[in-house]
């Protein structure tokens, strides 16, 4: 489903991704872990095109996402994006925000747009928000409607951006807890992420990313339990 | 005391009421068509700033740094003396426009250089993650621009909008040195015809002050109307 080959990303002159190199499957969900700085959130958002990439080649859903000819519009339809500060719209209801979409880019009937946010809302435990603007929304709530928006677009693949660091302690498992259950649908999930919890229970695979680089990677027992590298082991011993 | 009795005859404003009815059409015709090109100007301007491509951002900016930067009474002697003749007569060879016509021309591209500077603050304050999310679900950018970012950006662009709304109201007077028959042209013509000073120009005054009275009613309304559409987020 992502084919990532040799991909490197420059800021400037700082060198942020270096020959990243990683296939994701279909169905699976592959959390990404590692210090502040080290390229997580830019390696995500390089594959959705949020972020220009230097060189190398990024293959989602069959596009190929480094090609100019490729519409990248096109592809990001198909591509969730939740974001860490949410970025919900504010002008618009909690029920507009996630019809807005369908309806401009799928083209999607009103009435069936809105049938379907009112079930995505249901899912995320809001269906009595659907009239409320954000600004009256907690974080955690906030969030699970970003999540609801971006689902509504059926995606065949969720990309997360650290989505619940900036929420107070107690949001964070209502958040979880709906990526749970995505993934247990068999939603394609990539998952930056400092919860390491989350990643040991619904992870089917852990990339330890650091200065740029993809220094260890295996299923969630082998990162945890076993990990090889120095700098993991001390990471580790630092967050849990 | 009768010397000053004689200054407020209010009688000139009504022996003269023909010239100041034009005068107070003029002065609303120039704000309206004045605001509506400005508008446009300042939202192609704006927009040109924005893109982030040389060959539009230069131009645009030498285009407000010259209208912001030198008085629009010098603009508008240039462009009715010089600009518009050269550009009729020398050039196309047709009769040069009246007096109005460079009154338009000269009000809407100052006003277009300072609306132009409103909307490129007004879209760059709106957070950069509002586009990403938009463009994350897949619209383009004119769809994540006109869904998501200006209806977030009017609403912040409204206050300084109105400001320059009445800043413009106001500055329509300068055109009376072209002889338009604005209100303040009305003004200064009634008072040298009859030797009275102060009443024609404080009825002027309280006219302009009505009219911007007015403007400042309908801005204020127009954010009212934009706050409650769309409650604190």
């Amino acid at each position: 489903m992502i084919t990532v080959e040799n991909l490197n990303k420059y800021f400037g002159d700082h060198h942020v991704l270096k020959e990243i190199n990683v296939q994701i499957q279909e169905r699976e969900v592959v959390c990404v872990i590692g210090p502040s700085g080290s390229g997580k959130s830019t390696f995500l958002r390089c594959l959705n095109l949020l972020e220009r990439v230097s060189s190398g080649r990024i293959v989602v859903n069959g596009f190929d996402l480094t090609d100019p000819k490729t519409d990248i519009n096109r592809v990001r339809t198909d591509v969730g994006m939740v974001f860490q500060q949410f970025e919900l719209f504010p002008h618009k209801k909690v029920l507009d925000n996630i019809t807005l979409a369908p309806i401009h880019v799928r083209k999607m009937e009103k009435a069936e747009a809105e049938k379907k946010a009112l079930a995505l809302l249901e899912k995320v435990g809001l269906e009595e928000k659907a009239d409320a603007y954000p600004g009256e929304l907690s974080g955690g709530q906030k969030q699970r409607v970003a999540i609801a928006r971006a689902l509504a677009m059926d995606p065949k693949l969720m990309l997360f951006d650290e989505p619940t660091s900036a929420l107070d302690p107690e949001m964070v498992k209502e958040v979880l807890d709906v990526m749970k259950q995505l993934a247990g649908e068999g939603m394609t999930m990539v998952v930056v992420t400092h919860e390491m919890g989350f990643a040991r229970e619904a992870g089917d695979r852990v990339l330890f990313m650091d200065d740029g680089k993809i220094l260890e990677e295996g299923t969630p027992e082998q990162i945890f339990e076993q990990p090889r590298h120095e700098r993991l082991k001390s990471f580790l011993s630092k967050v849990l | 005391m009768d010397q000053l009795l004689n200054e407020l005859d209010w009688s000139v404003i009504v022996q003269y009421k023909d010239l100041f009815i034009r005068g107070v059409v003029t002065t609303i015709e120039l704000t309206v068509v004045a605001i509506c090109i400005g508008l446009l100007i300042g939202l192609i301007l704006g927009f040109m700033q924005i893109s982030g491509k040389k060959w539009l951002v230069i131009p645009a900016k030498l285009y407000v740094d010259l209208f912001r930067g030198t008085p629009l009474f010098l603009q508008i002697l240039t462009i009715h003396f010089a600009v518009l003749p050269t550009l009729f007569e020398d050039i196309l060879g047709l009769e040069t426009p009246d007096a109005m016509v460079s009154a338009f021309v000269a009000l809407s591209m100052n006003a277009g250089a300072y609306i132009s500077e409103i909307f490129r603050g007004g879209i760059l304050s709106i957070e950069k993650g509002q586009m990403e999310a938009a463009r994350s679900l897949g619209m383009t950018y004119a769809q994540a621009m006109r869904l998501v970012i200006l209806p977030q950006a009017v609403k912040r662009m409204l206050p300084p909008l109105g400001n320059e709304f009445i800043a413009l109201l106001k500055d329509t007077s300068l055109v009376t040195v072209i002889a338009v028959n604005d209100i303040t042209y009305a003004a200064f013509v009634t008072a040298k015809n009859t030797f009275v000073r102060w009443s024609p120009y404080i009825a002027a005054g309280v006219m302009y002050l009505v009219l911007t009275l007015i403007l400042s009613r309908i801005v204020f309304h127009l954010e009212k109307r934009f706050n409650t559409s769309s409650k604190k987020g």
